[in-house]
């Protein structure tokens, strides 16, 4: 019993990695392009990198601080 | 009966030669492929200048540990439950708490803002994920109105709602990640294939497939077919658990982080391994945040692998990040029991002076210092400012 489900276990990992096995697969380097053009094309969109003028930063601190 | 057990000690161990096969062959490709760094082929991309943060907002008020964030997408308000079982709806811009709900157990390791911003979800040691409606009429009770949707047999480590307030995708301490219909508490696909604890999970971008990722204690990372319930492909590249995947915005890669103390970025195909220290990431194109134990948070370039900014503030450690659905700020919460929304620093004036203390009335200074940032010219420190909400404005 115990080792009929051992081996339907087997089975499923067998069939798991078979199926991994025929996936298509790209080189890094063409991967690595496209990551690149896509960060590189949405930077002007990035409000972390180009920044966001202070009258439209929502998180803007609300008073202007004196000092001492 | 004996001929049984031999027939499937034969198959067994025929099962055992072609999994090993199929495991050094899978290897070899992905080595075969991983022909380039992905710093190399960025190497002529520039480097980013200077970065400041500063963090715009303290959102306090839970009793412990913060486990757990999201935002709306209203890009205004967020959800943040914590480990004395109470869950919070804040308005970031105003620090308001708009909600409070007290889960009947502690550790609420999971929450999730429903894209309508309408309903919450939440769970953690309760093994449950439950749906909170969000209403502004007094006289209810939201617990109350509280629905539970996913059961399961352990924690409740992540959740999130899919494109819908209708579907409900959970990960748990059982090893399981399960996706749930809302509104019947029906479970529509269940997935199995983790040998441990379930930590996270990420759904990919919406345009880009009906895929999610999710990381666990057995050290893989796994993407699935959300329709199938397939496992398409496993990613075995750290040596500890993930305690955290986020898809990249392209929806082409994903990056897993773990106690390992390295931050992998997966292509969904073949595979990179990029960068150092880690507990949990969320990416913007660009920039890769991390939150760690060491109570800083990290602010990486995604395509040079080089650190642009270390982050101070937290008394505690990180146990949660996310960017603002718009990328204007982002969040991250610890276990010094307080949020913090930051956003860059707008004005160069307060500041940023070299190396000399300053103190102001009303602001106490927190002494962080960043950098030297990498591939600078400019080897001078800055002085990075915390200011507390309860500081601003200035008595008088």
């Amino acid at each position: 019993m115990s080792g009929s489900s051992t081996v339907n276990a087997m089975k499923k990992v067998v069939q798991q990695l078979r199926f991994e096995a025929s996936i298509n697969r790209v080189k890094v380097s063409q991967a690595a392009a496209e990551l690149q053009q896509f960060c590189l094309q949405n930077a002007h969109q990035d409000p972390l990198l180009t920044g966001v003028s202070s009258s439209t930063n929502p998180f803007r601190p609300q008073k202007v601080c004196s000092f001492l | 009966m004996a001929n049984e057990g031999l027939r499937d000690n034969e198959t067994l161990s025929s099962l055992k030669n072609e999994s090993e096969t199929l495991k050094s062959k899978l290897e070899e490709e992905r080595a075969k492929l991983h022909d380039v760094e992905l710093h190399q082929v960025a190497d002529r991309v520039d480097a980013l200048g200077q970065f400041v943060m500063k963090t715009r907002r303290t959102l306090k008020g839970h009793g412990n540990k913060v486990l757990c964030m999201d935002w709306c997408k209203d890009k205004r308000r967020l959800v943040s439950s914590s480990q004395d079982g109470k869950v919070i709806v804040w308005d970031a811009f105003t620090t308001n708490k708009e909600h409070a709900v007290t889960m009947p157990c502690t550790w609420v390791m999971a929450c999730a803002y429903a894209p309508s911003g309408c309903a919450i979800a939440c769970g953690g040691l309760d093994n449950k994920c439950s749906v909170y409606p969000l209403t502004f009429d007094k006289n209810e009770n939201m617990a109350a109105k509280k629905k539970s949707v996913a059961m399961h047999t352990n924690y409740l480590s992540a959740c999130s709602f899919t494109n819908s307030d209708m579907q409900i995708l959970t990960a748990s301490g059982d090893g399981t990640c399960a996706l749930w219909d809302v509104e019947s508490g029906q479970l529509l696909q269940s997935f199995h294939g983790h040998a441990a604890d379930v930590l996270c999970l990420d759904l990919a971008p919406s345009e880009t497939g009906n895929t999610f990722v999710s990381g666990g204690c057995d050290k893989k990372a796994m993407v699935w077919d959300l329709r199938s319930g397939q496992c398409i492909q496993s990613f075995e590249t750290h040596d500890s658990d993930i305690n955290s995947v986020r898809y990249y915005p392209s929806g082409d890669a994903f990056a897993s982080a773990s106690d390992d103390a390295t931050v992998s970025t997966s292509i969904c195909l073949p595979i990179l391994t990029l960068l150092l220290f880690m507990c949990s990431p969320y990416t913007v194109g660009r920039l890769l945040f991390t939150g760690y134990n060491d109570y800083t948070i990290n602010v990486w370039d995604v395509l040079k692998g080089t650190r642009v900014s270390i982050l101070f503030g937290h008394e505690n450690r990180v146990s949660t990040l996310r960017v603002s659905p718009d990328g204007t700020a982002f969040c991250s919460g610890s276990w010094d029991h307080t949020l913090r929304v930051r956003g860059f620093l707008m004005y160069v004036n307060i500041g940023l002076l070299r190396g000399i203390p300053v103190t102001y009335r009303g602001i106490r200074p927190y002494m962080g210092i960043v950098g030297p940032i990498p591939n600078d010219s400019d080897s001078g420190f800055r002085i990075y400012f915390r200011s507390s909400v309860n500081l601003f404005p200035l008595e008088k």
